[in-house]
């Protein structure tokens, strides 16, 4: 139950954040969106064994951490957070793939630990770049230029209901949590079962509340369309941050600027 | 013609369970009244208001806002004179922020961008809530989150206010606030509520509904004087009416 509250008070933060004030703040959203977009199709077009190649991008988060002074460490957290699952999810490339690709000294690595890492850095990367967006721009804000980019409404709309009931459905969950754990005295309650109960439970009132919400709509005037109230222009600024980070994207993606780097040092070095 | 009457007649609504709401409810409020319908839980009160605006459709009878009727034709012109305040706020805030949320109505309205500025302004000052505008309905109070709950309905200038329990899990200074809010509004106006010294505070004619069956219809002072009729409708006395616990000097009711 306390996990559930703090994990609603952590999203809260994300969406607080996108309140401050600073250059990367004012961007239109539809700019940030469209980099974000542009440099996770980066990342994640490389080949499942390149590592090096990777290490460049992590300047895009360091460089919009810092000008748009979020708190590094919260987001250093929350990337975290998801590092079990990828891990999860690569466990078995050791495993499968055993041919040994680089060797260190007398330590040969296969191409299963090397694709487990890749997988770690490129989701570090992406996740934290969707988490900046958010950090940056609101989840709001985020979903409009989505819409305004061209995303059916109908998914915008479902995402923009998500987060709106998030907090509430939590709130709920919370609450009957609780209960539960009082009335189990400590234990276990009835395990399994019980929770099979609150989960129905939860999903009936979750039913109830999008029928009270339909009739909220109808009751003005909702006849199956949303309009939009508009405000926000892209502007000079946004067209460059676009522009700028995209060519590094892409220069970045063609060529190998590890090896050129250290090509010209090993060059130089007798 | 006027918008602001209310005509119920013979109203009949049995839920698809089997369940009868209401028998048999018919009443008339006219231009700028203030009007409690209160009755004990399950006596049909939230059932019948969501009637006024076709939320729930009729069994039998029928309920006239001026001089239409209520059907699916009438629907839009009815819902745009029918102000209707849910209970739960949360429920009536589904927008990313309190502006769009206020700007739904009018928009749905097909009124245009400035309008649509100008009367969201308007309504959340109306209920001093102007400076709630970029925030997400989530970080509201809930006496904020009722008054921005008012706010979208005010926006779409309604000529008759409908509220459920619009006091219910407020403060003492917050429910204080609503209440003086509701006071200035010359809209006519249609509570329900289990908040009785609210109703004797802000309606000149109360309506108690029990088992689904109209069982008074008159003067507020005059019903919570008869002791009778509140126990037999499971209802007691606004606590100004009642006498003081501590000192057992009986309230003055003259001077209510």
């Amino acid at each position: 139950m306390l996990s559930i509250n703090a994990a609603v008070s952590d999203l809260k933060r994300l969406d607080l954040l996108a309140n401050s004030d600073s250059p990367v703040h004012s961007l239109d959203a539809r700019a940030k969106v469209l980099v974000t977009i542009i440099f996770i199709i980066a990342v994640v077009s490389f080949d499942r064994y390149e590592l090096a190649r990777l290490f460049p991008f992590f300047i895009f988060p360091v460089v919009i951490i810092a000008h748009a002074k979020l708190p590094p460490l919260y987001f250093v957290k929350k990337i975290a957070f998801i590092s079990p699952f990828v891990l999860m999810m690569g466990l078995f490339n050791p495993v499968f793939d055993r041919a040994v690709m680089y060797h260190i000294g007398p330590l040969g690595i296969s191409g299963g630990w090397v694709s487990l890492i890749s997988m770690l850095i490129r989701s570090l990367l992406t996740v934290g770049a969707a988490f900046i967006l958010v950090g940056t721009t609101g989840f709001t804000a985020v979903c409009q230029a989505l819409e305004r980019c061209g995303t059916p409404q109908i998914f915008t709309l479902q995402l923009l209901f998500l987060h709106r009931y998030i907090f509430v459905l939590a709130d709920e969950t919370g609450r009957t949590s609780r209960a539960r754990e009082l009335r189990s005295c400590g234990r276990k309650g009835r395990g399994i079962a019980s929770f099979g109960s609150l989960a129905g439970h939860l999903l009936l009132r979750t039913w109830q509340r999008a029928e009270h919400i339909h009739t909220a709509m109808l009751a003005r005037g909702f006849i199956g369309r949303f309009h939009a109230h508009r405000r926000s222009r892209f502007g000079a600024t946004g067209f460059c941050f676009v522009l700028g980070w995209s060519l590094l994207f892409i220069i970045l993606r063609i060529y190998d600027l590890p090896g050129i780097l250290g090509a010209l040092f090993t060059g130089i070095l007798p | 013609m006027s918008h602001h009457i209310v005509e119920v007649k013979n109203l009949q609504h049995v839920y698809p369970d089997g369940t009868i709401a209401i028998k048999d409810v018919s009443f008339r409020i006219t231009h700028g009244e203030s009007v409690a319908i209160i009755g004990a839980n399950g006596a049909g009160k939230s059932s019948l208001l969501q009637h006024l605006n076709g939320c729930l459709e009729a069994t039998s009878g029928e309920v006239m806002i001026g001089d239409t009727r209520l059907s699916k034709g009438t629907l839009p012109d009815i819902r745009r004179t029918v102000g209707m305040v849910f209970q739960n706020p949360d429920d009536q805030l589904f927008m990313p922020t309190v502006f769009e949320d206020v700007a739904f109505g009018p928009l749905n309205l097909g009124l245009s961008g400035l309008e649509v500025e100008l009367r969201v302004k308007k309504a959340l000052e109306r209920v001093g809530a102007g400076h709630l505008c970029t925030k997400p309905p989530y970080l509201l109070s809930g006496g904020e989150k009722k008054r921005v709950a008012i706010a979208t309905v005010l926006a779409m200038s309604p000529d008759i206010l409908v509220m459920d329990e619009p006091t219910s899990g407020l403060d003492p200074y917050a429910r204080r606030q609503l209440m003086s809010l509701l006071r200035d509004f010359q809209h006519t106006k249609i509570f329900t509520s289990h908040d009785l010294d609210m109703v004797l505070d802000l309606c000149p004619r109360t309506i108690i509904l029990y088992e689904g069956v109209v069982m008074a219809d008159g003067p507020t002072r005059d019903i919570f004087l008869n002791d009778a009729l509140l126990a037999a409708c499971r209802l007691e006395k606004p606590f100004t009416m009642q006498g003081c616990p501590i000192c057992n000097k009986s309230a003055d009711t003259k001077k209510l």
